[in-house]
């Protein structure tokens, strides 16, 4: 019954996503000049590991054109959206790049391709959290919800059911940083959870007996503990 | 003046900190003690420290120096760990939070006057009182043990020297010998603890000494997770368990630990090692504070505090609560809700309502994790379970390494929400 209901939501999740499975035959045009995965290094292109949350232009031991580089200074940063924009026309993003690409206009492929780098991104792969893997701003959540304040000192007595396995300082081994998320990422992501997007039972089920306003007072209060 | 010295000795290498802490004994302010710095005792310290910031003063009486958890102790017979990575000492509790760090036994509780005794013959007044003593064993529980015969056949359910003593013994076994396994019967501290551990057993076996055996005798018909259990035995270690339920006898076992022999169901047998891990209870300073009915301490949901005395509270194993199982998740999600209570009782501060969760993972192999997991909520008779879930069989190996994986992140959490 529960595998069964986790496969449900993981499908719906892909086709949100694309289908990664799909997006490794898209990414052959991409591979005499990229290279994704373990022992990836940088070719022609910038290796593609890690991909979701990088900077644009800012992978040591590359030489990236100046556009590109600029692009990165004034703040360009790879997500699914951005990476779509400029999949989509690459010179549109960055106008002097040396990718040497026309371009991916089909939409569904631009998806899978995303969906496909991905893969390479998160870590550890089960727990998709917010900045690296987040789906753009695309969650469908009730602006009603978003808008809602919450009441931090209420999240800082909630925060404590979490900070049995999220540690309190920051750290990440195995379970993922909860603390500094910007507030609308947080709201958007255990959402994700108690409307079993997002695939983790743990997750799904302490999300899922938080009521709108519970984790509008732990996001209040995550995005600054102190 | 006993007092403020048995701080500071108890404080051990936090003592110059703790000279500058602000807490001062006895300046008018609410006392809390707490009795048992584990799981619960701990994070009940720490909280109501931390959240009260220096408005109440805080002892906490704690008998050892360092804490090995439970918790992760079989992951360290299956080599997985070192002992000393499951070590906790006190001092950041002490530096950090102004807790008065009290290394020693408390022997009694006058409710009376609202004072504990300890063993070292200080005595400690309190307005409220935390217990959180985790277990102690039935007497009796199993014909032939007792606490006598811990050294030849440990329980090593009291996580340190008793399971430093029972790795020895594992990896002292003869080419092919016996290890044998008595189960305790419902309810006990971490239900797949002992599953765990004939699985960390198995591992270690099959390295060192691939034809020894393993015998459970259980008096219970089904364990927890045990289909994932036995699953991971036969996947793993095909051949090498032999759990013997209620059905087959397994309730009706008897030692000896002279002769290292145990006999279930009329048949006796040689053993080389033997876990004896006997029926349990609250830790005596419960029954001692006149707290518990029969084997442990009734509390209420909302607060944890007990049936009995409204100015004390049970956590942990020692609680009888409800649905909740005995694991040192549910004894850090109970002493959270409780130090809310506390805090707002003697400080007026903001009362919210309780919520419990608790997920318990167990290793059965290298990356080979699984979990079972619930949510709580307070009625007016217990905590009940409201939503859980458990790992499913035939689940991919990426799968269960991400379990485990999630594990240690766990131990790393939990670990610093108790002592900072
Ligand atoms: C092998 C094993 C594996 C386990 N694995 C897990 C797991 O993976 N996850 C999980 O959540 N739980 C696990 N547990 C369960 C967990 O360890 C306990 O449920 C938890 O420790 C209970 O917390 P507690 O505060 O009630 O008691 P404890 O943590 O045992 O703390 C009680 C403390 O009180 C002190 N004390 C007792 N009497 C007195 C007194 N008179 N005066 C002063 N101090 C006193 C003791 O010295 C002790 O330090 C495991 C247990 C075992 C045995």
């Amino acid at each position: 019954m529960l595998a069964a209901a986790g496969c449900a939501a993981m499908a719906q999740a892909a086709e949100e996503l694309g289908d990664a499975e799909a997006g490794k035959k898209v990414f052959n045009e991409c591979k005499g000049c990229h290279q994704v995965g373990p022992g990836a290094e940088n070719r022609v292109g910038p290796h593609l590991n890690g991909l979701f949350g990088r900077v644009a232009g800012s992978l040591e031991g590359f030489r990236y054109s100046k556009s590109f580089r600029r692009a990165g200074n004034s703040g360009l940063e790879w997500h699914a959206d951005s990476l779509s924009d400029f999949l989509k026309n690459p010179r549109s993003v960055a106008s002097g790049t040396r990718m040497s690409y026309r371009g991916l206009k089909d939409e569904t492929k631009r998806a899978d391709l995303i969906a496909y780098l991905r893969l390479f991104s998160d870590s550890p792969s089960d727990i998709p959290e917010a900045d690296p893997t987040a789906i753009g701003t695309d969650h469908g959540l009730d602006p009603g919800i978003l808008a809602l304040q919450g009441d931090p000192e209420y999240g800082a007595y909630l925060s404590s059911e979490c900070t049995t396995c999220h540690q309190a300082e920051g750290g990440d081994e195995g379970i993922p940083s909860i603390v500094y998320w910007p507030e609308e990422d947080f709201v958007v992501a255990l959402h994700a959870y108690k409307n079993k997007q997002r695939n983790h039972p743990v997750m799904q089920m302490i999300a899922g007996r938080l009521s709108n306003e519970e984790i509008a007072a732990l996001a209040a209060y995550f995005e600054d503990p102190e | 003046m006993k007092l403020n010295r048995r701080v500071f000795i108890g404080a051990a290498g936090a003592a110059a900190a703790s000279l500058q802490a602000p807490a001062v004994l006895g300046a008018g302010k609410p006392r809390v003690v707490v009795i048992g710095g584990g799981a619960g005792g701990a994070t009940a310290a720490r909280y109501i420290a931390k959240d009260s910031k220096g408005a109440i003063d805080v002892t906490l009486v704690e008998p050892s120096r360092t804490y090995y958890t439970c918790f992760f102790s079989n992951l360290y017979i299956g080599g997985f760990q070192e002992l000393s990575d499951i070590g906790h000492s006190y001092g950041t509790l002490a530096a950090n939070y102004g807790i008065n760090v009290v290394h020693d036994w408390a022997v009694g509780v006058d409710r009376d006057t609202k004072l504990v005794s300890l063993a070292g013959g200080a005595k400690l007044p309190y307005d409220k009182l935390v217990l959180s003593p985790g277990i102690d064993f039935v007497d009796g529980a199993v014909e032939g043990w007792d606490l006598s015969a811990q050294n030849k056949m440990p329980h090593a359910y009291k996580a340190g020297s008793q399971t430093e003593l029972l790795k020895a013994q594992i990896n002292a076994m003869p080419e092919g010998g016996s290890f044998c396994m008595v189960a305790p019967p419902n309810p006990y501290r971490c239900p797949p603890g002992p599953y765990e551990r004939v699985s960390m057993v198995a591992h270690v076996l099959k390295s060192v000494n691939p034809t020894a055996k393993i015998i459970v005798a259980d008096p219970k018909p089904k364990f927890s997770k045990m289909g994932l259990f036995q699953e991971g035995w036969g996947n793993h270690y095909e051949g090498m368990v032999d759990w013997i339920g209620e059905d087959f006898g397994g309730g009706n076992v008897s030692v000896n630990p002279d002769a290292m022999t145990v006999t279930i169901d009329g048949e006796e047998t040689k053993v080389d090692a033997c876990n004896v891990i006997p029926a349990m209870k609250a830790g005596r300073i419960a029954e001692m504070a006149g707290v518990t009915d029969g084997n442990w301490a009734p509390v209420n949901a909302a607060d944890m505090s007990s049936k009995a005395d409204p100015d004390i509270y049970v956590l942990g194993d020692a609680s009888q609560q409800g649905d909740m199982p005995k694991s040192g998740f549910s004894a850090n999600s109970q002493a959270k809700v409780c130090a809310n209570a506390v805090r707002g009782a003697l400080t007026g501060s903001k009362v919210f309502p309780a919520k419990f969760s608790n997920t318990c993972w167990s290793l059965i192999s290298t990356d080979d994790g699984v979990k079972v997991g619930a949510t709580y909520e307070a009625t007016a008779e217990k905590i009940a379970k409201v939503d859980g879930f458990i790992s499913q069989t035939g689940e991919t190996a990426e799968l269960r390494k991400a379990t485990y994986e999630e594990s240690v992140g766990w131990y790393a959490g939990i670990t610093s929400d108790m002592f900072g």
